[in-house]
């Protein structure tokens, strides 16, 4: 059965058009998801994400825990509030799932998995969290509104209490905080998010997520939907699991090699096959792709390279460059004379460095 | 949603035709299939000159969700194109049944190819249902 957000009513009474997405009715857009991708850019936008899946992990041994389940390292987070990106691997170092996690207290931290690997996620977790006596809680009673943007800040900053305003306005990148919001409302403010802007992810009991919306929207912060959010997380240069990677891909070839830390000592899952990996020689990786000709790159499309054939990952149109864009997976070496097999024709596409889109501005040299 | 104009036909693949008092067909795509596909981002449009079959595919349309195959109504020459869309293929989600019309044919065939498309009436209960 399809699942709904606690905003669902608010989204269709925006006239917003629906999709199925992981097992969950969502918003595509609420009109045109190019404009909602330019308000994001320009000014402010929101997004329901509470089909994100919260887990909240308890227990005097999270953190020893944490470092055998993840590929990344906890310890990199001494100070609570503090957030990190990681893979958590199978025994074959293939990618089960990517992850923010935030230590909290010593003896706390919270998980937040992707909504479509959920079900998969729990059981793995529970799994290996079992020996260590930690307990894994699904915070369903949660719902999650993300705001981007360069004025999104501003706008979040001034619907808080004056009291919570002035420590949330402080916390750096990758950080969260608790808050008070309009009419007391009880926030977990973090500043992260998957568009390539400034802005936060908020935790709001699911009761208090309606109003909080309202609210936002009141401020002028323009409600965008999961077609914008892709595009938008493209440009930045983020990958989508179950696009770029997953179980058969390890981070070598999804260009996360920045996220595994394969510090002295720590034995988490997949250290060894991403050890032979690397001494091996991984033979595919994932590059960034632009196309100057019209036409849209889109996944499972073949690219075509002198060294052999590879394929679009995630690819679209690119609303801030106006062309299209790709990550593709491609033989090791292949950087010149790549072809896209657009429906039966091969048009050419330059490879060129990612982020495709920083701080509103295009990466890409003429 | 918008209105659909009464003297239009449709294709059960969602294109709509209109005879023009010149004798010629003015062929697009429905409101319904613009609002379905999201934003325009891309028309591949045939040329001048060529020969059409109904049902056979002639354009291509691309938004950002995805690309369409276009199935021409009628047989005939194409004898107009809309060049304003390579700029513009925005036009098409703003006004499907007017400025975002893909090409105009010189139909060879039109009386018995016309009784094969739906008129406005069954085309709104094809539609009907469908998310939009």
């Amino acid at each position: 059965m399809t699942r709904k957000t606690v905003l669902n009513d608010t989204h269709r009474a925006l006239g917003a058009r629906m999709v199925d997405f992981g097992g969950w009715d969502m918003p595509l857009n609420y009109g045109s998801q190019i404009e909602e991708h330019h308000a994001v850019r320009r000014d402010a936008g929101m997004f329901d994400v509470s089909h994100m899946t919260v887990v909240d992990l308890h227990g005097p041994r999270t953190r020893e825990f944490l470092r055998r389940l993840l590929a990344n390292n906890v310890d990199k987070l001494k100070k609570a509030g503090k957030a990190l990106y990681s893979c958590m691997l199978n025994e074959r170092g293939g990618v089960i799932d990517d992850l923010i996690v935030y230590f909290l207290a010593d003896d706390f931290f919270r998980v937040i998995v992707n909504a479509a690997t959920r079900d998969k996620d729990l059981a793995w977790i529970n799994t290996h969290a079992a020996p260590f006596g930690v307990a894994v809680t699904e915070r369903s009673d949660l719902a999650m509104i993300a705001v981007q943007g360069p004025q999104a800040r501003d706008k979040m900053l001034g619907l808080l209490s004056p009291a919570t305003r002035e420590g949330v306005a402080a916390i750096g990148k990758f950080v969260a905080a608790e808050a008070e919001g309009p009419d007391a409302i009880r926030l977990f403010i973090a500043r992260t998010g998957y568009t390539g802007e400034d802005g936060f992810e908020i935790i709001v009991a699911a009761r208090d997520a309606v109003a909080l919306w309202d609210r936002l929207k009141d401020a002028g912060v323009v409600p965008c939907g999961l077609g914008a959010r892709d595009t938008l997380r493209l440009e930045a240069g983020m990958n989508l699991y179950g696009q770029d990677m997953d179980e058969e891909v390890s981070p070598w070839e999804a260009n996360l090699g920045w996220t595994i830390a394969l510090d002295a000592g720590r034995d988490f899952i997949g250290r060894n096959a991403l050890e032979q990996q690397q001494a091996a020689g991984v033979g595919r990786v994932m590059i960034g792709l632009v196309m100057d000709d019209k036409g849209v790159l889109r996944h499972g499309q073949r690219v075509a390279t002198p060294l052999g054939d590879g394929e679009i990952l995630s690819g679209s149109f690119a609303p801030t460059l106006g062309k299209s864009i790709a990550f593709a997976r491609v033989p090791v070496g292949a950087h010149a004379g790549l072809q896209v097999d657009i429906r039966g024709r091969l048009v050419p596409v330059r490879v060129v460095k990612y982020p495709f889109v920083r701080d509103g501005r295009s990466q890409l040299e003429a | 949603m918008q209105e659909i104009p009464g003297d239009l036909k449709f294709n059960t693949s969602h294109e709509w035709a209109r005879v023009e008092d010149a004798g010629t067909v003015t062929v697009g795509i429905s409101d319904h299939a613009q609002g379905a596909l999201g934003d325009l981002v891309y028309v591949e449009l045939p040329s001048v000159g060529d020969t059409v079959k109904a049902g056979n595919a002639c354009a291509v349309v691309e938004s950002v969700k995805a690309a369409s195959d276009i199935y021409s109504p009628v047989s005939g020459e194409i004898v107009a194109v809309n060049a304003a869309l390579a700029d513009k293929p925005e036009t098409i989600n703003e006004d499907a049944y007017g400025d975002g019309w893909l090409f105009v044919v010189k139909p060879d065939n039109l009386a018995d190819e016309l009784d094969e498309l739906l008129d406005p009436d069954a085309y709104a209960e094809l539609i009907e249902g469908d998310d939009g």
